[in-house]
């Protein structure tokens, strides 16, 4: 544990005197949250909270595009075989970087709130503790994912291409970019096997309805279960050595990462109260408006009436 | 029971078809500054890489101090210190705080300043590593391979690639852990620096030892002989020159032809005499005492640097 927290420290330091934490950790989240606004809540009030939620998803599921990328540049420079020296083991390589991200994460969304409240007059701030909670579970989840693509990618470019993928189908499925209830039915439900689902969902109940930690046990538990299973399949896969290749087994390993995900999808499914929430909300935000504000913002894409 | 810190038995190791190692065993004692000398590609890597835990052998045994480098774990980690041949640390890393990172990954309090001055890397303290030049980036890892204060340093190939000044710079550092009687594995391509530094050698070549000992007793492979280096106009046959007055060995490497002689002045005058009547010119000639080049050339034919 000593290690893990020598490590993070290490790792805080090198983030702090990057340019790159600075532009996607604290000014890109800020310009998305002020588009969004202008688009979506150009009259304030609780669309900002709606607004904040996707906002705040995005700059939680971005972890996983630093560390991967860290991660590929660390085994390709041979940095990481340096460390191998050392009387240290895989898993404290790992969790620094989880740890250092997490730490790195907490600026961000409090700039991100304050803004959203002070700046942009969003009405109420929503239950602090379920949003950061939720944000905190998340980052760690998505610094586990994005270390589990790390070890798979043999090169940068297989990192990018991956994380490309994965990014869109986050974007565009959990309700960061469309809101759920606006995709089409099928997608709603393949919607529902992605972590990233859970973290917006979760997101804007607390934010927007300020429902406290106790009553969001479904989302906790789908990104704290998401958390540990990458997080100890990403162990299972990592790889010192630009060469080294990824073992068969270890490729079960991610295989068989999927399953709780399948089966949380399919549980939710067959249950249906998850997309009757995020519709309700939904429906809620954009009705609470006085008629004025209403008829001047735009309707929420694709969101039929 | 030996005395050996080091002990290598029958290594193999293959990379899909590449076979690596084959069947590669010494021994180094306490104390001693003992070099892999070979071409690039002989295996010396591969085989310091296994000694350091780094690879895993297809078979034969390795002990370091006893210790399996495979199942040591941190104890076998706090036993050695190594500079690898390809490695790095980011570019935005501070040197003393390398040097700081380290010493408390191994549990200990670092003497930055004492390590920092003793490597001439004090004006560089608070320099970011992808801001050093090659030689400063080596003494750092030195520094580094020692921040633990190892019982066996591994240095693999430690003035590759650096220039002469550096690499002198460098060798002062080697021959100080000789005198902190550190045990020491430095694999080298580089001739001057295995009969410098080394107190014995083991010749690598394609997987294999070929020849070990002292350098001195691996020059007496030649000895009395001289080296008589020569370039000629057109190509002469081997068995012309070996028939030579004096020559005891004649090959041609890199479209020259190495002589060893035992009567250097008539080996000249008579070679002088079959070029007129060759009708063939020469065009340089150097002579020297036989070196470790010699002994790899006389044992594969060929150069060391090929």
């Amino acid at each position: 544990m000593n290690h893990a927290w020598t490590l993070t420290l290490f790792r805080l330091r090198l983030a702090m005197r990057n340019r790159a934490f600075l532009i996607f950790g604290i000014i890109i989240p800020l310009a998305f949250l002020f588009l969004f606004s202008a688009v979506f809540a150009s009259k304030g009030g609780p669309a900002v909270a709606y607004v904040l939620a996707s906002v705040l998803a995005m700059s939680v599921m971005g972890s996983f595009w630093g560390l991967s990328q860290q991660l590929v540049i660390f085994r390709e420079q041979g940095i990481l075989r340096r460390f191998r020296l050392a009387p240290l083991d895989a898993g404290t390589m790992l969790a620094s970087g989880i740890f250092s991200n997490l730490i790195l994460m907490v600026p961000g969304i409090a700039v991100e709130i304050a803004v959203a409240r002070w700046v942009l007059h969003m009405d109420r701030v929503g239950n602090l503790l379920s949003v950061f909670v939720l944000s905190g579970l998340g980052a760690v989840t998505f610094a586990a994912l994005g270390l589990v693509v790390a070890s798979v990618a043999n090169s940068m470019m297989e990192t990018q291409v991956i994380n490309q993928i994965l990014w869109l189908g986050f974007l565009l499925l959990s309700g960061v970019a469309i809101p759920l209830p606006s995709l089409p039915a099928w997608l709603q439900q393949v919607a529902l096997f992605l972590p990233a689902t859970y973290l917006v969902t979760g997101l804007q109940r607390a934010l927007i309805e300020y429902v406290p930690l106790q009553r969001l046990g479904g989302e906790v538990a789908s990104l704290g279960g998401c958390a540990i299973l990458a997080f100890f399949v990403c162990r299972q896969i990592f790889r010192w050595e630009p060469e080294e290749k990824v073992p068969r087994q270890a490729k079960l390993w991610v295989a068989a990462a999927l399953i709780p995900f399948l089966l949380l999808g399919a549980w939710e499914s067959s249950r249906g109260g998850r997309l009757g929430e995020a519709r309700t909300i939904l429906r809620s935000t954009f009705a609470e408006r006085p008629a004025q504000q209403r008829d001047a913002a735009a309707p929420p894409p694709g969101e039929k009436r | 029971m030996s005395d050996a810190i080091v002990q290598v038995r029958d290594l193999t190791k293959s990379y899909g078809d590449v076979v690596a190692l084959r069947g590669v065993s010494f021994e180094i004692t306490q104390g001693e500054i003992f070099g892999l000398l070979g071409p690039n590609g002989a295996g010396k890597t591969t085989t310091i890489e296994i000694l350091e835990g780094m690879r895993l052998a297809d078979g034969g045994t390795a002990t370091v101090c006893g210790l399996n480098p495979q199942s040591g774990g941190a104890e076998f980690k706090r036993t050695i210190g190594a500079v690898l041949q390809s490695t790095s640390l980011p570019d935005k890393m501070r040197v003393a705080e390398a040097l700081s990172l380290f010493a408390q990954l191994y549990g200990r309090r670092a003497d930055t300043g004492g390590l920092l001055g003793r490597f001439g890397l004090e004006e560089k303290r608070h320099a970011f590593y992808g801001k050093l030049s090659g030689g400063q980036k080596q003494r750092l890892a030195i520094a580094l391979a020692l921040v633990n204060e190892p019982q066996v340093v591994f240095l693999d190939e430690p003035t590759a690639g650096l220039d002469p000044q550096v690499r002198r710079e460098i060798y002062d550092i080697i021959e100080e852990l000789r005198r902190d009687k550190k045990t020491v594995l430095l694999t080298t391509h580089y001739i001057e620096e295995a009969e410098r530094l080394c107190d014995r050698v083991a010749i690598v070549d394609h997987g294999q030892v070929i020849a070990h000992g002292t350098p001195r007793e691996l020059k007496q492979r030649s000895a009395g002989t001289t080296r008589i280096e020569v370039s000629l106009a057109h190509a002469a046959a081997d068995g012309d020159l070996r028939a030579l007055e004096g020559v005891t060995d004649c090959r041609a490497v890199d479209s020259r032809y190495v002589l060893h002689s035992t009567r250097p002045p008539q080996t000249i005058v008579a070679l002088v005499k079959h070029l007129e009547s060759s009708q063939n010119e020469l065009q340089s000639l150097e002579m020297a005492a036989p070196s470790l080049e010699d002994v790899f050339i006389e044992l594969t034919g060929r150069r060391l640097r090929e």
